[in-house]
Protein backbone atom coordinates (compact mmCIF):
# COMPACT_ATOMS: atom_id res chain seq x y z
CA UNK A 1 0.00 0.00 0.00
CA UNK A 2 1.21 3.37 -1.18
CA UNK A 3 -0.08 6.24 0.55
CA UNK A 4 0.47 9.82 1.47
CA UNK A 5 0.99 11.78 4.81
CA UNK A 6 -2.63 11.68 6.14
CA UNK A 7 -2.60 15.39 6.83
CA UNK A 8 -5.76 15.99 8.52
CA UNK A 9 -4.77 18.15 11.33
CA UNK A 10 -4.64 20.93 8.94
CA UNK A 11 -7.99 20.11 7.74
CA UNK A 12 -9.47 20.44 10.99
CA UNK A 13 -10.74 16.63 10.91
CA UNK A 14 -9.56 13.55 13.34
CA UNK A 15 -7.22 11.59 11.35
CA UNK A 16 -9.05 8.63 13.72
CA UNK A 17 -11.52 9.02 11.40
CA UNK A 18 -10.10 9.20 8.07
CA UNK A 19 -7.22 6.73 8.13
CA UNK A 20 -9.62 4.03 8.57
CA UNK A 21 -10.80 4.67 5.05
CA UNK A 22 -6.92 5.04 3.92
CA UNK A 23 -6.44 1.44 4.50
CA UNK A 24 -9.93 0.24 3.72
CA UNK A 25 -9.63 1.02 0.19
CA UNK A 26 -6.12 -0.61 -0.10
CA UNK A 27 -7.24 -3.67 1.50
CA UNK A 28 -10.67 -4.03 -0.92
CA UNK A 29 -8.25 -3.08 -4.14
CA UNK A 30 -5.53 -5.79 -3.43
CA UNK A 31 -7.72 -8.65 -1.82
CA UNK A 32 -10.67 -8.22 -4.20
CA UNK A 33 -8.93 -6.81 -7.35
CA UNK A 34 -5.59 -7.77 -6.55
CA UNK A 35 -4.45 -4.05 -7.83
CA UNK A 36 -2.22 -2.15 -5.89
CA UNK A 37 -3.75 1.69 -5.09
CA UNK A 38 -1.78 4.91 -4.25
CA UNK A 39 -3.70 6.89 -1.51
CA UNK A 40 -3.06 10.59 -2.12
CA UNK A 41 -3.29 13.33 1.16
CA UNK A 42 -6.86 13.73 1.75
CA UNK A 43 -8.45 17.17 1.06
CA UNK A 44 -11.98 19.19 1.84
CA UNK A 45 -14.58 18.89 -0.81
CA UNK A 46 -17.05 21.67 -0.71
CA UNK A 47 -20.39 20.44 -0.42
CA UNK A 48 -21.88 19.96 -4.20
CA UNK A 49 -18.76 20.17 -6.06
CA UNK A 50 -18.54 17.54 -9.32
CA UNK A 51 -18.03 14.19 -8.28
CA UNK A 52 -17.08 11.21 -11.32
CA UNK A 53 -19.75 9.01 -13.49
CA UNK A 54 -19.98 6.33 -11.18
CA UNK A 55 -20.66 7.01 -7.49
CA UNK A 56 -21.48 4.29 -4.73
CA UNK A 57 -22.93 5.36 -1.79
CA UNK A 58 -23.12 4.22 1.76
CA UNK A 59 -24.83 5.98 4.93
CA UNK A 60 -23.15 5.36 8.86
CA UNK A 61 -25.14 5.92 11.53
CA UNK A 62 -24.83 5.87 15.61
CA UNK A 63 -21.59 7.27 17.00
CA UNK A 64 -19.95 8.04 13.37
CA UNK A 65 -23.08 9.87 11.55
CA UNK A 66 -22.55 10.51 7.83
CA UNK A 67 -22.13 9.10 4.21
CA UNK A 68 -19.09 7.03 2.64
CA UNK A 69 -19.13 7.80 -1.50
CA UNK A 70 -16.45 6.12 -3.73
CA UNK A 71 -16.46 7.83 -7.03
CA UNK A 72 -14.96 6.49 -10.49
CA UNK A 73 -14.71 7.99 -13.94
CA UNK A 74 -16.93 5.57 -16.05
CA UNK A 75 -14.28 3.91 -17.57
CA UNK A 76 -11.75 3.14 -14.19
CA UNK A 77 -15.35 2.04 -12.66
CA UNK A 78 -15.79 -0.83 -15.46
CA UNK A 79 -12.44 -1.86 -15.51
CA UNK A 80 -12.93 -2.26 -11.78
CA UNK A 81 -15.97 -4.08 -12.30
CA UNK A 82 -14.36 -6.40 -14.80
CA UNK A 83 -11.54 -7.34 -12.02
CA UNK A 84 -14.06 -8.06 -9.25
CA UNK A 85 -16.66 -9.60 -11.09
CA UNK A 86 -14.30 -11.60 -14.22
CA UNK A 87 -17.10 -10.98 -16.06
CA UNK A 88 -17.08 -7.69 -18.99
CA UNK A 89 -19.73 -5.36 -17.60
CA UNK A 90 -20.46 -1.82 -19.02
CA UNK A 91 -22.03 0.67 -17.03
CA UNK A 92 -25.46 -0.06 -18.86
CA UNK A 93 -25.56 -3.82 -17.89
CA UNK A 94 -27.66 -4.50 -14.89
CA UNK A 95 -25.46 -6.05 -12.82
CA UNK A 96 -22.76 -3.02 -12.71
CA UNK A 97 -24.14 -0.99 -9.98
CA UNK A 98 -24.48 -4.21 -8.08
CA UNK A 99 -20.43 -4.87 -7.90
CA UNK A 100 -20.13 -0.91 -7.10
CA UNK A 101 -22.50 -1.20 -4.65
CA UNK A 102 -20.86 -4.04 -3.03
CA UNK A 103 -17.56 -2.48 -3.25
CA UNK A 104 -18.37 0.90 -1.52
CA UNK A 105 -20.04 -1.74 1.13
CA UNK A 106 -16.76 -2.93 1.65
CA UNK A 107 -14.74 -0.24 1.57
CA UNK A 108 -17.56 1.47 4.17
CA UNK A 109 -17.12 -2.04 6.62
CA UNK A 110 -13.84 -2.02 6.88
CA UNK A 111 -12.99 1.45 8.15
CA UNK A 112 -16.61 1.19 9.99
CA UNK A 113 -14.36 -2.12 12.26
CA UNK A 114 -11.25 0.35 12.86
CA UNK A 115 -13.57 2.67 14.37
CA UNK A 116 -12.23 1.33 18.12
CA UNK A 117 -15.02 1.18 20.58
CA UNK A 118 -17.91 2.73 18.36
CA UNK A 119 -21.09 1.52 17.87
CA UNK A 120 -21.41 2.35 14.14
CA UNK A 121 -24.38 1.23 11.83
CA UNK A 122 -24.16 1.30 7.29
CA UNK A 123 -26.69 1.20 5.44
CA UNK A 124 -27.70 -0.76 2.19
CA UNK A 125 -25.49 0.92 -0.78
CA UNK A 126 -26.87 3.15 -3.56
CA UNK A 127 -25.75 4.07 -6.79
CA UNK A 128 -26.00 6.96 -8.66
CA UNK A 129 -24.78 6.91 -12.67
CA UNK A 130 -24.44 9.93 -14.55
CA UNK A 131 -21.59 12.25 -15.89
CA UNK A 132 -20.20 14.11 -13.54
CA UNK A 133 -23.01 13.99 -10.75
CA UNK A 134 -22.90 16.41 -7.82
CA UNK A 135 -23.16 14.39 -4.51
CA UNK A 136 -24.78 16.90 -2.05
CA UNK A 137 -24.28 15.72 2.04
CA UNK A 138 -25.80 17.37 4.71
CA UNK A 139 -24.53 20.87 4.83
CA UNK A 140 -22.71 20.64 8.90
CA UNK A 141 -21.14 17.65 7.32
CA UNK A 142 -17.43 17.84 6.28
CA UNK A 143 -16.44 16.16 3.38
CA UNK A 144 -13.31 15.01 2.77
CA UNK A 145 -12.02 13.55 -0.55
CA UNK A 146 -9.36 10.71 -0.85
CA UNK A 147 -7.79 11.06 -3.84
CA UNK A 148 -6.74 7.38 -5.21
CA UNK A 149 -4.87 5.92 -8.40
CA UNK A 150 -4.18 2.47 -9.41
CA UNK A 151 -3.48 0.87 -12.70
CA UNK A 152 -7.24 0.87 -14.14
CA UNK A 153 -7.04 4.90 -13.79
CA UNK A 154 -8.01 7.43 -10.82
CA UNK A 155 -11.02 7.33 -8.24
CA UNK A 156 -12.09 9.59 -5.02
CA UNK A 157 -13.22 8.03 -1.38
CA UNK A 158 -15.51 11.17 -0.41
CA UNK A 159 -16.09 11.06 3.21
CA UNK A 160 -18.85 13.38 5.06
CA UNK A 161 -19.40 12.87 8.44
CA UNK A 162 -20.54 15.04 11.46
CA UNK A 163 -17.50 16.14 13.81
CA UNK A 164 -16.78 13.98 16.87
CA UNK A 165 -17.66 16.82 19.26
CA UNK A 166 -20.83 17.74 17.52
CA UNK A 167 -22.22 14.24 17.61
CA UNK A 168 -24.72 13.93 20.02
CA UNK A 169 -23.88 10.84 21.97
CA UNK B 1 -23.79 -31.11 -1.42
CA UNK B 2 -26.70 -28.34 -0.96
CA UNK B 3 -25.39 -24.79 -0.26
CA UNK B 4 -27.61 -21.69 0.05
CA UNK B 5 -25.99 -18.67 -0.59
CA UNK B 6 -27.74 -15.74 1.23
CA UNK B 7 -26.37 -12.03 0.14
CA UNK B 8 -28.46 -9.09 -0.98
CA UNK B 9 -25.41 -8.43 -3.81
CA UNK B 10 -25.42 -11.05 -7.29
CA UNK B 11 -21.91 -9.44 -7.37
CA UNK B 12 -21.30 -11.44 -4.00
CA UNK B 13 -23.33 -14.69 -4.72
CA UNK B 14 -21.38 -15.17 -8.55
CA UNK B 15 -18.25 -14.54 -6.10
CA UNK B 16 -19.09 -16.91 -3.87
CA UNK B 17 -21.01 -19.26 -6.55
CA UNK B 18 -17.87 -19.61 -8.06
CA UNK B 19 -15.34 -20.46 -5.28
CA UNK B 20 -18.47 -23.35 -4.48
CA UNK B 21 -17.78 -24.57 -8.02
CA UNK B 22 -14.33 -25.03 -7.91
CA UNK B 23 -14.93 -26.96 -4.54
CA UNK B 24 -16.91 -29.31 -6.24
CA UNK B 25 -20.16 -28.03 -5.02
CA UNK B 26 -22.90 -27.81 -7.94
CA UNK B 27 -26.27 -28.26 -6.06
CA UNK B 28 -26.38 -24.21 -5.41
CA UNK B 29 -29.34 -21.50 -4.44
CA UNK B 30 -29.71 -18.27 -3.73
CA UNK B 31 -31.31 -16.06 -1.66
CA UNK B 32 -31.84 -11.77 -1.78
CA UNK B 33 -32.31 -11.50 1.75
CA UNK B 34 -33.19 -13.29 5.00
CA UNK B 35 -36.87 -13.29 3.69
CA UNK B 36 -36.13 -14.80 0.67
CA UNK B 37 -33.50 -16.80 2.57
CA UNK B 38 -36.56 -18.12 4.84
CA UNK B 39 -38.88 -19.43 2.10
CA UNK B 40 -36.36 -21.46 0.33
CA UNK B 41 -34.93 -23.39 3.49
CA UNK B 42 -37.94 -25.77 3.51
CA UNK B 43 -38.11 -26.83 0.27
CA UNK B 44 -34.07 -26.35 -0.87
CA UNK B 45 -32.77 -27.72 2.21
CA UNK B 46 -29.41 -26.66 2.59
CA UNK B 47 -26.56 -28.91 4.26
CA UNK B 48 -24.37 -25.28 4.35
CA UNK B 49 -25.27 -21.67 4.35
CA UNK B 50 -23.07 -18.60 3.27
CA UNK B 51 -24.83 -15.65 5.20
CA UNK B 52 -24.20 -11.87 4.81
CA UNK B 53 -25.28 -9.63 7.65
CA UNK B 54 -26.60 -6.02 6.37
CA UNK B 55 -29.39 -7.46 3.90
CA UNK B 56 -32.73 -5.58 3.16
CA UNK B 57 -36.22 -6.80 4.58
CA UNK B 58 -34.56 -9.22 6.91
CA UNK B 59 -30.85 -8.79 7.97
CA UNK B 60 -28.62 -11.95 8.10
CA UNK B 61 -28.79 -12.23 11.96
CA UNK B 62 -32.26 -11.97 12.09
CA UNK B 63 -32.64 -14.80 9.04
CA UNK B 64 -30.30 -17.24 11.33
CA UNK B 65 -31.78 -16.26 14.89
CA UNK B 66 -35.39 -17.65 13.08
CA UNK B 67 -34.28 -20.46 11.08
CA UNK B 68 -32.10 -21.89 14.39
CA UNK B 69 -35.45 -21.60 15.95
CA UNK B 70 -37.52 -23.26 13.39
CA UNK B 71 -34.67 -26.20 14.55
CA UNK B 72 -32.48 -25.95 11.00
CA UNK B 73 -29.14 -27.32 12.18
CA UNK B 74 -26.96 -26.81 8.73
CA UNK B 75 -24.03 -25.30 9.41
CA UNK B 76 -24.11 -21.59 8.83
CA UNK B 77 -20.78 -19.17 7.51
CA UNK B 78 -21.64 -15.50 8.48
CA UNK B 79 -19.65 -13.58 4.96
CA UNK B 80 -20.08 -10.51 5.86
CA UNK B 81 -18.05 -6.48 5.92
CA UNK B 82 -19.34 -6.55 9.82
CA UNK B 83 -15.88 -7.12 11.63
CA UNK B 84 -15.39 -6.06 15.08
CA UNK B 85 -15.32 -8.54 17.93
CA UNK B 86 -18.57 -7.62 19.51
CA UNK B 87 -20.26 -8.52 16.04
CA UNK B 88 -18.71 -12.11 15.57
CA UNK B 89 -19.45 -12.93 19.21
CA UNK B 90 -23.51 -11.74 18.37
CA UNK B 91 -23.61 -13.75 15.55
CA UNK B 92 -21.61 -16.94 17.03
CA UNK B 93 -24.35 -16.85 19.89
CA UNK B 94 -27.44 -16.55 17.17
CA UNK B 95 -26.13 -20.19 16.13
CA UNK B 96 -23.45 -18.84 13.23
CA UNK B 97 -20.78 -21.55 13.20
CA UNK B 98 -17.49 -19.70 11.28
CA UNK B 99 -17.05 -16.17 9.89
CA UNK B 100 -15.48 -14.76 6.90
CA UNK B 101 -14.67 -11.10 6.68
CA UNK B 102 -15.20 -9.36 3.24
CA UNK B 103 -13.38 -8.44 1.35
CA UNK B 104 -11.73 -12.55 1.52
CA UNK B 105 -9.96 -14.47 -1.21
CA UNK B 106 -10.83 -17.53 -2.56
CA UNK B 107 -8.31 -19.07 -0.34
CA UNK B 108 -9.86 -17.73 3.19
CA UNK B 109 -13.31 -18.86 1.75
CA UNK B 110 -12.23 -22.03 0.79
CA UNK B 111 -10.29 -23.10 3.90
CA UNK B 112 -13.12 -21.34 6.11
CA UNK B 113 -15.86 -23.57 4.36
CA UNK B 114 -13.97 -26.82 4.83
CA UNK B 115 -12.89 -26.19 8.29
CA UNK B 116 -16.82 -25.60 8.73
CA UNK B 117 -18.06 -28.72 7.59
CA UNK B 118 -15.17 -30.88 8.88
CA UNK B 119 -15.72 -29.58 12.84
CA UNK B 120 -20.06 -29.97 12.12
CA UNK B 121 -19.70 -33.78 11.04
CA UNK B 122 -17.10 -34.14 14.07
CA UNK B 123 -19.37 -32.95 16.47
Amino acid sequence: MNTAPITTRRLNVDPAYITPFVGSISNVFETMLQLPVNVGAPRIKSNGSPSYDVSGIIGMTGDVEGTVVLSFPTATAERAVTLFTGMELKSNHEDFADAIGELVNMVSGGAKAQFTGKHVGISTPSVIIGSEHSVYGRKDMTTVEIPCTCDIGEFNVEVSMLLPARVAK
Amino acid sequence: MKVLLVDDSKTMRNIQKGILTQLGYTQLEEAADGLDALSKVGAFGPQLLLVDWNMPNMDGLTFVKKFRSQGGTAPIIMVTTEAEKSRVVEAIKAGVNNYVVKPFTPDVLSERIKETLERCAAA
